[in-house]
């Protein structure tokens, strides 16, 4: 079947059977690999899209049931060359090791600061605390977000 | 981890929906936030899956005198986030804050969540705890069935192979009555290794004359457990440490690699027993 998503902005298309998930279908049929497959049953967060500026599990989700909805993944965050105050302050405050979690990260982070501009410790728990990190042991991915947070607001 | 091959129909609305069900004896896919781990685990093989997530209309959460009406797809962050839900029904918010991730809140419906019958799942308890009733479309008309009717086993409930869950109902609180959620897991967001959820009323001194309760991941159902009898005259301040016993003695819960069968009849105790007295200050708040 034919399937048209809005990808960072811009009407993408392309073939693909029902079954194919959302995860596979921005990799493998609109080639945007930076959203990462990591468990593949919703647990580890690293395919975190936003689906109409929500954050949402790329992996359980089918390509078929979001024709014609408005996707943003890690690829649509920076703006023009700059990286995004999210992505920036995770590289100030050594928010990520490896990276393979990041793209779900940055993606759920983003949509968190324009719902909850000033975050509170607790609420940036809460936020993340469904995105795995094997490597950094989650607090400089705090300090990332209150940082992303500050330089959001300058 | 890919899904198994299906054939796919995007109904664009019930009638469509349930031609395609009657039709290919397949399952009803909405928020897939349990469907889809399923699937992409071959646990399970549907052969036809009826996307109802076109349909209009059926996402609405209805907060009314009565009680609330949530539609099929509704999502968990659109009932966890109304602050008219909340009002009538304060036990909705306080489940729906446990139940996985922001992520997941914003996909998976709390119809699918009910008609999943997960015994370990928060909102089957709260729709056997506030006798609420889940309404059930067929090609042939409509039927609403009670929780104790619903619900026959983990991952069991009464809904036929060609029925759509249209509806779920959660009836408001009664006058001078609050209710609680509590549950450990063992991470933010998991399956809880127990939980429990209260509904207390006190009578116009402040005293408890009905307590009821229901745990969650201690039995195949949810089962409402009838404590008023025990708890009578109980305040809010009082030890309700005699209820968790009671608790303890009615449960049948069972090991996995997650706890013991005897941890989790601790737990649910522990938990039963905080529900229960934050359930009767919340009614005091109220009255």
């Amino acid at each position: 079947m034919r399937i048209t998503l809005h990808v960072n902005g811009v009407p993408r298309s392309a073939e693909a059977e029902p079954r194919v998930l959302l995860s596979d279908f921005l990799r493998g049929e609109l080639g945007l690999p930076g959203t990462h497959v990591g468990c593949e049953h919703g647990v580890c967060g690293a395919c975190t899209v936003l689906l109409d500026d929500r954050p949402v599990r790329s992996c359980l989700m089918l390509a078929a049931t979001a024709d014609g909805h408005h996707v943003t993944t890690v690829e649509g965050l920076a703006e023009e060359a700059a990286l995004s105050p999210v992505q920036q302050a995770f590289g100030e405050c050594h928010g990520l090791q490896c990276g393979f979690c990041t793209p779900g990260f940055l993606t759920t982070v983003t949509a968190f600061l324009e719902a909850h501009p000033k975050p509170t410790d607790e609420e940036i728990l809460d936020a993340v605390s469904g995105n795995l990190c094997r490597c950094t042991g989650y607090q400089n991915i705090v300090k990332a977000v209150r940082r992303a947070s500050e330089l959001m607001e300058s | 981890m890919k899904p198994p091959q299906f054939g796919y129909t995007a109904a664009a609305d019930l009638d469509e929906a349930l031609e395609a069900l009657a039709a290919t004896g397949g399952k009803v896919l909405a928020g897939g936030q349990s469907l889809i781990p399923l699937l992409n685990m071959r646990l399970a093989d549907p052969g036809h899956l009826v996307d109802i997530n076109r349909i209009p209309a059926l996402d609405a959460v209805a907060a009314q005198a009565d009680g609330v009406r949530v539609g099929a797809l509704a999502r968990h962050f659109q009932a966890l986030e109304s602050d008219e839900a909340a009002a009538v029904q304060p036990l909705l918010r306080q489940a729906l804050r446990h139940v996985a991730h922001p992520a997941i809140r914003n996909r998976g419906t709390v119809v699918g969540s009910i008609v999943h019958a997960d015994p370990a799942a928060e909102l089957p308890a709260v729709l056997a705890l506030t006798g609420g009733t889940v309404t059930l479309r067929g090609r042939e008309g409509e039927r609403a069935l009670s929780a104790e009717e619903f619900f026959l086993g983990p991952m069991e409930s009464a809904i036929g192979p060609a029925e759509i869950a249209r509806e779920v109902f959660f009836p408001a609180l009664p006058e001078r009555s609050g209710t609680a959620f509590h549950e450990l897991a063992r991470r933010k967001g998991d399956f809880a290794m127990a939980g429990a959820a209260a509904l207390v009323t006190l009578d116009a001194d402040l005293a408890c004359t009905a307590a009821r309760l229901v745990c969650v991941g201690t039995g195949a159902v949810p089962e409402v457990i009838d404590l008023s009898g025990l708890c009578r005259g109980w305040l809010s301040t009082s030890d309700w440490s005699a209820a968790a016993e009671a608790v303890r003695e009615r449960i049948e819960p069972e090991d996995d690699i997650h706890a013991t069968a005897d941890y989790r009849r601790h737990l649910a105790g522990v938990l039963a027993a905080r529900a229960l007295s934050e359930a009767a200050a919340n009614a005091e708040a109220r009255a």
